[in-house]
């Protein structure tokens, strides 16, 4: 398997270990247990030891360096989306599945509702109740939001162990170890998994790698089981994220691509058909993904590459009952021929007849992106969807980026089917990286694993010509193969005593490399990853400055408003507000009905009197806007604004763009367009805000966040009323007025 | 004009109380203020008084320049109603202003305004308050050359003689008032951007507004049937307010005299006034007219309990009682025309309730298939009558998991393939197995 082609460069010492890596490790684990007691270690158990006290120390790194933020905070879960995986897991925990499995909540998209059970990936939320039942059954009394917050980082330990499996089966161990060093610290993994960060992605990725390695070992060992075992690893990655889709994509591209190259082999057979069969049939089971397996445009690579394996296994039983080359040949024409037009035929009425549903809008723009920007503003507002700047790519990846194309041309040299496997994610992923901010997450895995076959072939090699000088001394290895050994000898005599310092000064700047990887890490996740963003934090005179503000609204609202208050805000609240404001919304960051979205964006961006009409007919009682003029906080409604007015615009056409912007730009100074500065979002946002001093030496109204002097100072609310304001002004809430009495 | 009201609220959480011990609540005023000008108003316009005072009615009388008067004491109203008979008031005294008197009726009290010809700014800014403008002319009147009232001292025709009276027996009675109404003052308009205020008695379409001591330079800004000589609204808390641009029109001279409207023959021995305006004072007292919900009950058909959640397809049982305030006490309320919404965002059923003409009213329908955040919606709003906007909100879910059925008859054929298939690939494998 692995050591098949034994590389030109191949030392001892490598050949050593890949039939080390060959054996089963469980059996090494055992014997090397008993044979502690005599102290003195054979070097494959003191090898061994090694590996399993780093990989031991790799698994606690990646969780504890991930718990920056509880230090820094507290035990808090983090931004949006989690809070409402957090809500659903408490119901869970309360409640129990089958109530969650059917819970409509009443209390968030208001008022249509949201059948949660049926849409959202429950992977989450059962995976943390699991882990909370278990403790709970081992007496440990935890309460469910410290399991939220610790599951991320336990699952980014989880991962570890499987990349080093990974590594290990598409290259070696040490590749593996490796790989298992890389991604536990790695910064563009740790953005979705720090402690707090309680959201899909923090389990999917663990899902993911594990799906694949599942996968390549069933392509690697043609055993049925591994198959199996990759199914259910899909199903659980079906549970957890929606990201499943790149699986089912890129496993039946790289089949084909074996298929091409001709490696197509009984064992690929038996692994792709056994694992996409019962991986569907699995991931059917997922109330959100129902029957998209068999009707989605984006399922349907899978199944067309499922019939071409068919098609394939058919002909090679034809090519082995027909003796005759040229019948074949004809045979071969002919049923190639039915079956692309077959396929094409069927997959021409399945999307004509409607039951094939096209490709929807993210997908898209996935493969195009600049659709999303034309087409689904909904999708383009989102700044983790936007494309990837090449500053974020060096700040997630740091050495890798430069290891990465390493680790590929090492692949290439070695080509086996694993690691064409790991080549085509690794640049199938670099791709949507680069379409998409947060998919620099799903290239994560993939690069660090390429990166480390990069860092560990090129430490092998130098090492291996480091001892091979002193091989007198050092050989302990008698079983190389002697061919490898023949030819590093033959090259050593020639240039001995340059190729050592060279090797050493390599490793000496690899070294220097690989700890500037962890200090960038460290400080990365230190000071960029570990803000739960409903916290915010400033240097101040006097040291660290928290801003609360989220949570006081909040919690003024779960104290000071009748249970059954409507809040209308921006959808990036609506969560949050649901989770720890317990009122209902009628927009959340579960972005399902786009009209629903514009309504409020309309609401926002019209003059208040008509802003009222629609808060009416939608019976809303409160209004919650960000602002962020008095902190300098940057990400609030304001600077969002563009996005309501564009998708507001987008389906209410009497929101015209260009009525808010003045030589087009969004001003809110005195340049700025009438409209802007009389909507419903300017009113609430800058209420009061004209008598305020924010900084010494600026006039009064003076915005922080954009750096201007606002253009409406004197603003009045005629059918709205400041109900509150946080001590910072970030979040300010204001109650709708009852019609008037007499009027 | 969207059709909310808080007080729906406030009537559901009472409902408990209302439940144990039948009307406790009793609308009708009986505390007045009376605000004069001058003590000989409450003789001159005596009859109008006794009339009130007969039906139970405290009225205390005070100067509206009296300084200790007040509508309000540690914060609890000292009156259930307030009568301004005081056209030429430039300033209250005591702590009345126009913002007191709007909070008076913004909490659901009553408010009779009569203006006259010079009427101040105060009592102009009040009635602008509650949605009637009068002519900014100060010296108008109303002046109607044909439809006069023929008196022996024939002038300048602001004596007129009206019936053009709003028909409504909710407001006005059920006896029908055939004598004219006579009315001597300033015209005022209603303000079309307000949708609660009536015109009562309107001008005849040849009057016009305007002084009658100078020569008419330019057209009357106020003409016609648009001019109102007598306006109601009713606030959405159902507080209710008179606004009459006579206070000649109150007194014992206008209600005893004899009215023949001129160009025609005949002449009745006493005017239309009192009986108009006793009637007028019976509805904005709340005497007649005001209506009441309680016992809203909702569930599914053969059960009793109130769910918190239906399904969707689920049949249920909704029922209101509505009474009606007979002056002494609460009667049930019969029509046959209120509807019954089940609303989200827009009416998804709408049912015309029954009655059992005891005050129950009821329907039955099955839940539409549509899950959300539903309404039950009673919004009866009828001229005259107090406004009833009854809401209760209900979510709708959609079927449970297993709450589907299990076997569908249409799937038979599905089942039977996947079934044969299961049982041939058995008997396959047994087959390819032990057939060597």
């Amino acid at each position: 398997m692995v050591g098949k082609t034994e590389p030109v460069n191949g030392s001892v010492k490598q050949a050593a270990m890949s039939s080390s890596s060959s054996n089963p490790s469980r059996s090494d684990l055992l014997s090397s247990t008993f044979s502690l007691k005599s102290l003195k270690l054979k070097t494959k158990q003191q090898e061994l030891l090694i590996r399993v006290s780093i990989l031991c120390l790799v698994y606690i790194l990646a969780f504890i360096t991930r718990l920056f933020s509880v230090l820094r905070y507290e035990s808090m879960i983090h931004e949006f989306d989690p809070y409402f995986n957090y809500r659903t897991t408490l119901f869970l925990t309360q409640k129990g599945f089958y109530e969650f499995w059917n819970w409509f909540d009443s209390e968030s998209w208001y008022p249509l509702g949201r059948i949660i059970g049926g849409t959202l990936y429950p992977g989450l939320m059962v995976t943390a109740a699991l882990i909370y039942w278990t403790l709970r059954l081992l007496r440990f009394a935890v309460h469910i939001r410290e399991v939220c917050v610790l599951t991320a980082p336990f699952f980014a330990s989880n991962t570890t162990l499987v990349a080093y499996f990974f590594g290990k089966e598409i290259w070696d161990s040490g590749a593996g170890l490796v790989a298992a060093a890389l991604i536990a610290i790695c910064p563009g993994y740790i953005s979705r998994s720090v402690a707090g960060s309680y959201d899909n992605e923090g389990v999917a990725i663990f899902a993911l790698l594990l799906t694949f390695y599942l996968f390549v070992k069933a392509v690697n060992t043609g055993s049925l089981a591994w198959a199996l075992a990759s199914a259910f690893g899909y199903f659980y990655m079906v549970s957890a994220w929606g990201g499943y889709v790149f699986i089912i994509n890129l496993i039946p591209l790289y089949v084909l691509v074996l298929l091409i190259t001709g490696r197509y082999s009984m064992r690929l057979y038996v692994a792709y058909n056994c694992m996409y069969v019962l991986g569907m049939l699995l991931a059917m089971q997922i109330r959100f993904v129902g029957f998209q397996h068999v009707q989605s445009g984006e399922h349907m690579a899978a199944m067309g590459v499922f019939f071409l394996m068919q098609v394939f296994y058919f002909l090679d039983w034809v090519k082995y009952m027909l003796s005759d080359t040229k019948m074949f040949q004809d045979f071969l024409r002919i049923t190639v021929t039915c079956a692309v037009v077959a396929g094409a035929i069927a997959l021409g009425v399945g999307t004509a007849s409607g039951y094939i549903s096209p490709w929807t809008g993210r997908f898209y723009s996935l493969l195009d992106p600049t659709y999303a920007k034309d087409h689904i503003p909904i999708i383009a507002s989102v700044s983790e969807h936007q494309p990837t700047a090449w500053s974020s790519f060096m700040f997630d990846f740091h050495i890798l980026l430069f290891l990465f194309p390493a680790g590929l041309y090492f692949c290439f040299k070695r080509l086996s089917d694993a690691t064409i496997f790991i080549v085509m994610y690794g640049l199938t992923s670099m791709y949507f990286a680069g379409v998409m901010v947060r998919l620099i997450l799903v290239a994560t895995p993939a690069v660090c694993l390429i990166s480390a076959i990069a860092v560990s072939a090129t430490i092998k090699n130098l090492t291996s010509l480091i001892r091979t000088k002193s091989k007198t001394a050092l050989t302990t290895s008698t079983k190389g193969s002697s061919g490898s050994k023949a030819s590093s000898k033959a090259s050593l005599d020639q240039s001995q005593p340059f190729q050592k310092n060279g090797a050493i000064a390599l490793l000496f700047g690899a070294f220097y490399l690989l700890s500037r990887y962890v200090s960038h890490c460290t400080w990365v996740t230190s000071e960029a990853y570990s803000s739960p963003s409903i916290v915010l934090a400033a240097r101040g005179a006097h040291g660290r400055v928290i801003f609360d503000d989220y949570r006081e609204a909040y919690f003024w609202l779960r104290q000071n408003t009748p249970p059954d208050a409507k809040v209308m805000s921006w959808w990036d609240y609506g969560y949050q507000i649901t989770a720890m404001g317990n009122r209902t919304v009628i927009v959340d960051n579960n972005t399902w009905n786009n009209t629903h979205i514009a309504t409020v964006g309309r609401a926002m961006s019209s003059y208040e009197d008509e802003a009222y009409e629609i808060m009416r007919s939608l019976d809303v009682d409160y209004v919650l806007v960000v602002f962020g003029g008095v902190t300098g906080y940057s990400s609030d409604d304001i600077n969002k604004f563009l996005w309501m007015v564009r998708i507001g615009g987008g389906v209410f056409p009497v929101i015209k763009e260009h009525d808010y912007l003045v030589n087009g730009e969004y001003r809110v100074d005195k340049g700025a367009a009438p409209k802007m500065l009389n909507c419903l979002m300017y009113k609430l946002s800058y209420y009061r805000f004209g008598e305020l001093v924010t900084e010494y030496g600026k006039p009064s109204g003076y915005d922080r966040a954009r750096g201007v002097e606002i253009g409406n100072k004197d603003i009045k609310l005629e059918y709205l009323e400041e109900a509150f304001t946080t001590s910072n002004w970030i979040v300010r809430i204001y109650k709708v007025k009852p019609p008037k009495n007499r009027w | 004009m969207a059709k909310f009201l808080l007080y729906i609220t406030l009537t559901i959480s009472l409902l408990p109380f209302l439940a144990i011990s039948f009307s406790p609540e009793i609308p009708t005023d009986r505390r007045v203020l009376v605000l004069l000008d001058d003590f000989a108003v409450k003789s001159s316009h005596s009859l109008f008084f006794d009339s009130l005072k007969s039906r139970g009615f405290e009225l205390e009388f005070k100067l509206a320049d009296d300084p200790n008067i007040g509508l309000q004491r540690y914060g609890q109203y000292l009156y259930d109603a307030l009568v301004l008979f005081c056209p030429s008031v430039e300033r209250f005294g005591g702590s009345i202003n126009v913002a007191s008197i709007a909070d008076f009726v913004d909490s659901g009290h009553d408010l009779i305004i009569a203006a006259d010809t010079n009427a101040s700014d105060l009592i102009r800014e009040i009635s602008t308050e509650s949605g009637v403008d009068f002519d900014e002319n100060a010296a108008a009147m109303v002046i109607d050359h044909t439809g006069y009232a023929v008196s022996n001292t024939d002038g300048d025709h602001t004596l007129i003689a009206s019936d053009d009276l709003i028909k409504s027996d909710v407001i006005l009675g059920s006896k029908n008032i055939e004598a004219p109404v006579l009315f001597q003052g300033i015209g005022h308009s209603v303000n079309p951007a307000n949708s609660l205020v009536l015109q009562v008695l309107a001008a005849s379409p040849s009057s016009y507004s305007a002084n009658p001591q100078s020569k008419l330079s330019s057209p009357p800004s106020l003409t016609g049937s648009a001019i109102s000589l007598v306006s109601v609204i009713q606030a959405r808390n159902n507080a209710r307010i008179v606004v009459a641009g006579s206070l000649s029109m109150f007194s014992n001279r206008f209600f005893r005299s004899g009215v023949q409207k001129a160009g025609s023959s005949t002449k009745y021995q006493k005017s239309g006034n009192e009986e108009f305006l006793t009637e007028l004072s019976k509805w904005v007292f709340h005497e007649r007219g005001h209506l009441k919900a309680l016992n809203v009950r909702h569930h599914k058909v053969g059960e009793s309990d109130e769910p918190s959640m239906y399904r969707i397809s689920d049949d249920l049982d909704y029922s209101v009682e509505i009474y009606e305030w007979s002056g002494t006490s609460w009667e049930p309320y019969v029509t046959n025309d209120v509807q019954l919404q089940f609303y989200m965002m827009s009416p998804y059923v709408l049912k015309t309730l029954s009655t059992d003409k005891k005050g129950l009213y009821s329907t039955s329908f099955k839940v539409p298939d549509v899950y959300g955040v539903f309404q039950f919606k009673v919004e009866y709003q009828r001229l005259g009558y107090t406004s009833l906007s009854l809401s209760k909100q209900i979510p709708v879910r959609p079927f449970r998991h297993n709450e589907y059925e299990r076997f569908l008859p249409a799937a038979y054929p599905y089942y039977g393939a996947s079934f044969s298939m299961m049982v041939g690939f058995f008997i396959f494998t047994v087959v390819h197995l032990y057939s060597k």
